[in-house]
């Protein structure tokens, strides 16, 4: 019995060489963290190169070449902004939330956006969706998702019984309210509409439009490089709102700062690519099994890494192997669902 | 010094807290005691400021808890509620060194690390520093919530039971520390304890506490008479005297 | 849990008294309102009469049976998770009866009706017993928990479907058939809704032990009631009836969680006499949404299920509000 020997006060403590609270203790468990991490860089960068070259039709070096690369450069570097925004703003708001069973995906983002995007097809037929594309009206989705929850936040987390469970809950039902017109309005529409209007209802990587890039980049740099800093006041909401407030920091405001984040994040990834309900999901649980440490510091950069190595990763089997990129996001939407059941027959408690 | 002026929370119009006129001494252990449900967590959480006031001001050594910073405030009391769950996996060491928090925001120096070593070796954690909470038993565990408060330096100190489901001789042995703490480093410790005669042995100073108001504050030896925790708790209790001062008997 | 269903005080109050009969006479009018009010005109054309028998009567049929059960169903939730914010739409129970149809449909194209059914209550069991297994296995602290993760699990189920659906080309087929509608409920096909009737029956005769089980296993056994067969025999009843309701009538969003909710805001927790009360309500609120949907945009029709989503999500949502006030 360990307890027994603590127990005895006179147990001189063994002069120790290093004591130190960092957040990998022993050079063993640093030395797996950045070994991960190398890992996950490495194939990060192998199947961001071979998206971009494997498998080009035209002779390297030819004008031809060049414009492929472009043309799968631009779906890298979507995938790479979807992984930033979906692996920073999940693993925030389940650190804020306390609750890692929860993905910000289901406060509405998605329902607002398939209820818009069925909407103008509905009222517009098939111009309705060219009168959504454009880059004013991709900040307007962005401005109309971000509006949404921040109202949502102002209404649910001011005065005296804000409470986040019910913001999570009101979130859901006001999607799930959402989604029952849209359900409605498809019923409504030609199966011709419903083909156009079923592509923009999955994730999808090569639908983004490479004139979005220059706003999203920004809005999903700025919006990380915010949270990154807040990384170490994320370290102390893990430990809920009483340890919060109790070591200084504004629990109410501090949440507030990181949900708007996160839905800075979350809207440009939707608005960018469609609804990606479980991918958030899916990367932040591999993450905190990669990292194995409660820093956010070290956690965030394993996510962003890990969400972007699962869905090139995807990507390039899909494509070269089974000939199907069609059904990526789809697939690891099922992968990530499947995950959420076995991680809360697994949990102990919520 | 702790000093509570008019202080009151309502919930419903039967459940209230106060109004609650109360000066706590700096120096030395406070318990507060009282039947279930009678407000002395409620009041300690209040004083933490983990709960809002509805009227009256609560000041800790002249800072007024509502009006402060909550950062400033935090490096002059640090709070421990009872419950304690946390979705990160923490070793002890990681989790006392977050009571640095407060003066390193997080970014801990070799000044830090020394204060979390102490605080570690003082509640004779040494040996478990590098071990995850989920892997200690519930006694250890409800030591490194203590040393992390602790840790945070701060001259009060606020414990909502901290010896809750903790058997005997973990019990004393943290009470132990904790009269330690209060008398070798100069903290005021408010102490929300179940079992009256831990209180009556430990403790400076004795809270009583039914319905929501103060029935009686002083030294010990003033709570601790059979009239007092008769009316306190509601039962028949008589104070005898025990090998080590007055002991309630009430069954 | 602060949301816990107080047991029934056995005798408290009478089964049957006058406002109990007030309310049932209520129900009768908006249900002779669904016989009368439709864009087919059954008393001048000249095969109104049979138009009334193939169309009418079974539509104010199965509105009866689908109301009182899916209001039922959700009691019956409550009661054993003892939560009261669960029903089969916030636990997945309906997409899982979803999946089981769809995959029953794809694996046996020209399946009866019967078929179908089994199928889908088949899934609706397992999905309802794979959310109670995860309950049981968590500790919660806050009752707002169970939903969030219910409506987590149902939009897995849904993303499977919708997956499976996409592959065999059935989307938009899957959208109508989810969408719950009376539109299509026509004499020779709403005959199956017959047998959640029973379950209405055996709910009313068993509820009580139903509130014992979910006071947990330990107090369920003290008082000598075998916990695992009570909870079998409702995931049972439960499955039932989302399954045979979700082929014949299609999804019925928030039913389950307002009605009961509603009873026990306005009475109190009494569960015996609140049973029948619950059975009205649903009756009522699903015959006025069919109603309103049948006559917002004559001639054409509005689903049932979306005036019930809104409404439903509207009701729930100040639910909510109000629990928060009261802690």
């Amino acid at each position: 019995m360990a307890e027994l020997t603590t127990a005895v006060r006179a147990t001189p403590t063994p002069p120790r060489t290093v004591r130190t609270s960092a957040a990998l203790p022993g050079t063993r468990r640093a030395r797996r963290y950045w070994l991960v991490l190398i890992g996950l860089a490495l194939l990060a960068a192998a199947f961001g190169i071979a998206l971009v070259v494997w498998d080009n039709p035209m002779p390297v070096g030819t004008a031809g070449f060049w414009r492929i690369v472009a043309l799968r450069s631009k779906n890298v570097l979507v995938m790479l902004i979807v992984a930033f925004c979906q692996a920073m703003a999940t693993v925030a708001f389940q650190t804020v939330t306390t609750n890692r069973i929860v993905t910000p995906s289901i406060l509405g983002f998605e329902s607002l956006y398939v209820a818009v995007q069925t909407g103008a097809i509905y009222l517009l037929g098939a111009t309705g969706l060219t009168m959504l594309t454009g880059v004013p009206q991709f900040i307007g989705q962005i401005v109309l998702m971000v509006g949404l929850a921040v109202a949502l936040y102002g209404w649910l987390l001011s005065g005296k019984h804000g409470n986040l469970h019910v913001l999570l809950l009101i979130g859901i039902i006001i999607g799930a309210g959402l989604g029952s017109v849209s359900t409605f309005l498809q019923r409504l529409l030609t199966p011709s509409e419903f083909d156009l209007l079923t592509a923009r209802l999955f994730g999808s990587i090569s639908s983004a439009d490479a004139d979005y890039l220059p706003i999203a980049v920004p809005l999903a740099a700025g919006a990380g490089l915010l949270l990154w800093r807040r990384a170490r006041r994320l370290n102390v909401m893990a430990l809920g709102r009483d340890v919060t407030t109790g070591l200084g920091l504004n629990h109410r405001r501090e949440l507030v700062v990181v949900l708007v984040l996160v839905a800075v994040l979350m809207a440009t990834s939707t608005a960018l690519v469609g609804p990606m309900t479980f991918l958030g999901f899916l990367v932040a649980t591999l993450a905190y099994q990669f990292a194995d440490t409660h820093d956010h510091r070290h956690v965030l950069p394993v996510a962003v890494l890990t969400g972007f190595v699962v869905l090139s990763g995807a990507y390039f089997v899909m494509k070269n192997l089974f000939y199907a990129q069609g059904v990526v996001s789809i697939i690891i939407e099922l992968v990530g669902g499947v995950t959420f059941l076995v991680v809360i027959l697994r949990k102990g408690r919520l | 010094m702790i000093t509570l002026d008019g202080v009151r929370k309502d919930y419903t119009s039967e459940v209230r807290i106060g109004p609650v006129d109360l000066a706590i001494p700096a120096g030395g252990i406070t318990a507060l005691i009282g039947p279930n449900g009678a407000g002395k967590s409620t009041l300690l959480t209040l004083i933490g400021r983990l709960l809002g006031l509805d009227a009256g001001t609560i000041e800790i050594a002249g800072y007024d808890v509502a009006r402060t910073r909550s950062k400033d405030l935090a490096k002059v009391v640090s709070v421990l509620r009872q419950e304690n769950h946390f979705i990160t996996r923490l070793t002890v060491r990681q989790l006392v060194a977050f009571g640095r928090f407060p003066h390193s925001k997080g970014r801990l120096t070799a000044v830090d690390e020394e204060m979390i070593s102490q605080a570690i070796d003082f509640f004779e954690l040494a040996d478990l520093e590098g071990r995850y909470l989920d892997e200690l038993s519930g006694g250890q565990r409800q030591r490194a919530y203590v040393a992390m408060v602790l840790c945070q330096d701060t001259e009060f100190v606020l414990l909502d039971e901290p010896l809750n489901n903790l058997d005997m001789r973990h019990s004393v042995q943290m009470m132990k520390h904790l009269h330690r703490a209060a008398a070798e480093l100069g903290r005021t410790i408010v102490i929300v304890l179940h079992d009256v005669n831990f209180a009556s042995h430990y403790a400076d100073y004795i809270c009583a506490v039914k319905d929501g108001a103060v029935v009686e504050f002083g030294p010990c030896a003033q709570v601790m008479t059979a009239p007092v925790l008769t009316e306190v708790f509601d039962t028949p209790v008589q104070v005898i005297d025990g090998p080590n001062g007055p002991l309630a008997v009430y069954y | 849990m602060t949301t816990a269903v107080t047991p029934a005080r056995p005798g408290s109050r009478t089964l049957f008294d006058w406002k109990l009969l007030l309310g049932t006479l209520a129900v009768l009018a908006l249900l002779v309102g669904s016989l009368l009010i439709g864009v087919y005109d059954v008393f001048g054309a000249e095969d109104g009469s049979q138009m009334f028998a193939i169309t009418r009567i079974p539509r104010t049929i199965a509105l009866v049976l689908a109301g009182a059960a899916m209001s039922m169903c959700g009691l019956v939730m409550q009661l054993l998770t003892q939560n009261r914010f669960v029903e089969p739409t916030t636990t997945g129970t309906t997409e899982w009866a979803g999946l089981g149809l769809l995959v029953t449909m794809i694996l046996f194209p020209s399946a009866s009706i019967l078929t179908r059914m089994s199928g889908a209550v088949i899934a609706a069991f397992l999905g309802t017993m794979l959310f109670f297994a995860f309950l049981r296995q968590v500790s919660l602290r806050s009752s707002l928990i169970v939903p969030i993760v219910g409506i987590m699990l149902g939009a897995v189920v849904g993303s499977v479907s919708t997956f499976v659906a996409l592959q065999t080309d059935m989307l938009q087929n899957l959208g109508i058939w989810f969408a719950g509608s009376f539109t299509t409920v026509l004499r020779g096909q709403y005959e199956p809704l017959w047998i959640v009737a029973a379950v209405g029956v055996v709910v009313f005769l068993v509820a009580d032990r139903f509130t014992v089980a979910g006071l947990g296993e330990e107090i369920a056994t003290t008082v000598g009631v075998s916990y695992q067969r009570v909870v079998l025999l409702g995931t049972v009843l439960i499955a039932l009836a989302t399954g045979v309701v979700t082929v014949v009538v299609g999804n019925l969003p928030f039913l389950g969680l307002i009605v009961p909710n509603i009873v026990s805001m306005v009475r109190g927790d009494d569960l015996r006499s609140n049973l029948p009360w619950v059975c009205l309500l649903g009756i009522a609120i699903v015959t006025v949404c069919d109603l309103i949907g049948r006559t917002i945009i004559m001639p054409f029709e509005v689903p049932v299920s979306l005036i019930l989503g809104v409404v439903g999500a509207a009701v729930f949502i100040i639910l909510i509000l109000r629990q928060r006030r009261h802690g």
